[in-house]
């Protein structure tokens, strides 16, 4: 199966352009009627629905940040009554309210189609089994790839997050051929499969999966692929908008294919939320274009990637989202220096003698930033000797100082000894705020 | 040749014995124990009566942990006999990485170590009427 929904997935640019407009056009109509917190961001620049005319007057448009949402918790931002909604999502929250998302039926089943067409970037069709190990709940992860797959007309595994081997059971009697869970789980979900002795391939049917929610990289792919002979997919979603497939990896991963015709992706820069042409970094803006329950202008996500229009092999025509390189909001600034977590992984995955398991410590001490990096050694390294491990260690040390231009304290643990996350990872403890 | 099996030990209190109660559950027998420690982290070697059974132990309880092999030689009762073992290997140009002395059942004093030249040290310990383990 090739695709999902060819006509959407390969229109032209010209088609898109003319499609997008329209959408936007009775979007900002929509909104401007509906939304009290949009008319009155509209009124205060003094902007009329008729101002936009096309998807090239976008830029006029208000953002909409994350505390605009917490500032109407918890219906505020809803445009349709109750009657009309179906599904509420709320997002994690580490710090005050949550942000809660209303859905109508059709904002359930344009996300269902955009999770199947996924899915099916992933290798999946209509005789899939598709083990959702994401959990089920008011996060989208487990709901979103349910009814994903259901969309797809295959056969969807409920598993949810916990209970590993429980999961590995289920996936090895059920032959599932897809999964979907987040990147660090599939990585502890390999190693124990591994334990267990059971071959992918062999005992394990999967081919492919999407595995989302958490920012991860190229090296982790190549991980998760080699470890599992599988297609490793990047998938994207936020509850504000819709949770995952909003954007996905095909084969060809040239980009996640984002689905231009329900979303609009822009990226701006950071400090000046001046847009940014293709190929430069900043953070990712979404408008919501064909969304009922309730629709955004501008969100401001706080992911930071680029995008890319170059031709896809696959045929598909959509815009493409690169690789999430980190949150706004995820970014430490260590005396002065700006650390994304992304870059301590990139120099970790390129070390033979460690695994990808890490742990941040910040502190501050005598008013000086300290970073402590946790990290465990390779099962396969020899310790026998002092010198040994601690060239290893001295290495990663100055490995680490150069990529990210400040000092960091290694600490090397024995394997398994780093927390795995079953849902997003917790990989900071930042006792300069506690 | 005796196999050892050195363990990594992260630097915080009761780690060296959490590691060898794992050891004593297996109900393994200890020969030589020796800890080597840096600011950062300790390295455990530790000579058992049966080293495949402590090695199994140790990995299901998460140890990282491999098995080495040292040059065993038992040293004479008499002063000065370590010396002049060692004294040979050094002329000898064997470099050592790493040594520990164990007492051995029979009550004679033995020492373990390390080197990447094996076949030599065993030949020059042999030259000097050592005997080798």
């Amino acid at each position: 199966m090739q695709y999902f929904q060819k006509e959407l997935e390969t229109m032209s640019a010209d088609q898109k352009k003319v499609l997008q407009s329209e959408r936007l056009v009775k979007m900002v109509k929509y909104v401007y009627e509906n939304q009290k917190p949009y008319r009155a961001k509209m009124d205060a620049i003094k902007l009329k629905p008729d101002d936009i005319k096309s998807i090239d007057d976008i830029y006029k448009l208000p953002y909409t940040v994350k505390q605009d949402l917490r500032d109407a918790y918890p219906f505020g931002m809803m445009a349709r009554p109750k009657k009309d909604l179906v599904r509420l999502h709320a997002s994690s929250a580490t710090t005050g309210k949550l942000t809660v998302a209303g859905y109508t039926m059709n904002d359930i089943d344009v996300w269902g189609e955009c999770a199947a067409r996924s899915l099916v970037m992933a290798g999946a069709d209509e005789e899939s089994i598709i083990h959702v190990a994401y959990g089920y709940g008011l996060f989208t992860g487990g709901l979103g790839m349910h009814y994903g797959g259901e969309k797809l007309g295959a056969v969807v595994v409920p598993a949810s997050a916990g209970n590993t081997q429980k999961q590995i059971q289920l996936i090895t009697d059920f032959g599932a051929d897809i999964i979907c869970c987040t990147p660090s789980y599939i990585i502890y979900l390999a190693e124990e499969i591994d334990k267990l002795g059971l071959k992918p391939g062999v005992d394990i049917k999967l081919k492919g999966g999407v595995f989302g929610a958490e920012a991860w990289s190229e090296g982790m792919r190549a991980d998760i692929e080699r470890r599992l002979g599988i297609r490793a997919c990047d998938i994207y979603g936020l509850s504000e908008i819709a949770g995952p497939g909003v954007a996905c990896d095909c084969q060809y991963k040239t980009g996640m294919h984002f689905q231009d015709d329900h979303f609009y992706p822009e990226i701006v820069d950071v400090d000046t939320l001046e847009p940014l042409p293709y190929g430069e970094s900043g953070e990712l803006v979404i408008t919501t274009l064909t969304k009922e329950g309730m629709p955004l202008l501008r969100y401001r996500t706080r992911d930071i990637a680029s995008l890319n229009a170059d031709p896809c092999p696959c045929g598909r025509t959509t815009v493409k989202l690169n690789k999430i390189t980190g949150r706004s909001d995820d970014m430490l600034i260590i005396r002065g220096v700006n650390v994304f977590p992304s870059q301590i992984e990139s120099v970790l995955l390129k070390n033979p003698d460690i695994q990808p398991h890490y742990h941040i410590n910040v502190d501050r001490v005598n008013n000086l930033d300290t970073m402590e990096i946790v990290v465990e050694l390779s099962p396969f390294i020899s310790v026998d000797e002092v010198s040994h491990v601690e060239e290893i260690r001295r290495k990663l040390a100055s490995d680490m100082a150069s990529a990210l231009s400040v000092s960091a304290k290694i600490t090397l643990v024995s394997p398994g000894t780093v927390a795995r996350s079953e849902g997003k990872a917790k990989r900071i403890t930042d006792k300069r705020k506690l | 040749m005796i196999k050892q099996i050195a363990v990594f030990l992260e630097n915080q209190a009761g780690k060296a014995s959490a590691c060898c109660k794992v050891l004593k559950d297996a109900q393994i027998n200890l020969y030589a124990l020796s800890i080597a420690d840096t600011k950062e982290f300790g390295i455990m070697r530790i000579i058992t009566e049966d080293n495949a059974k402590a090695l199994d132990a140790l990995k299901d309880a998460g140890y990282l942990c491999s098995e080495v092999d040292l040059v065993g030689v038992e040293v004479p009762d008499r002063a000065g006999a370590l010396a002049e073992l060692l004294i040979a290997l050094g002329e000898g140009g064997i470099s050592v990485e790493y040594m520990y002395s164990y007492a051995g059942v029979d009550g004679h004093a033995k020492i373990a170590f390390k080197t990447a030249m094996v076949d030599k040290a065993v030949e020059i310990l042999k030259n000097n009427g050592a005997k080798i383990i």
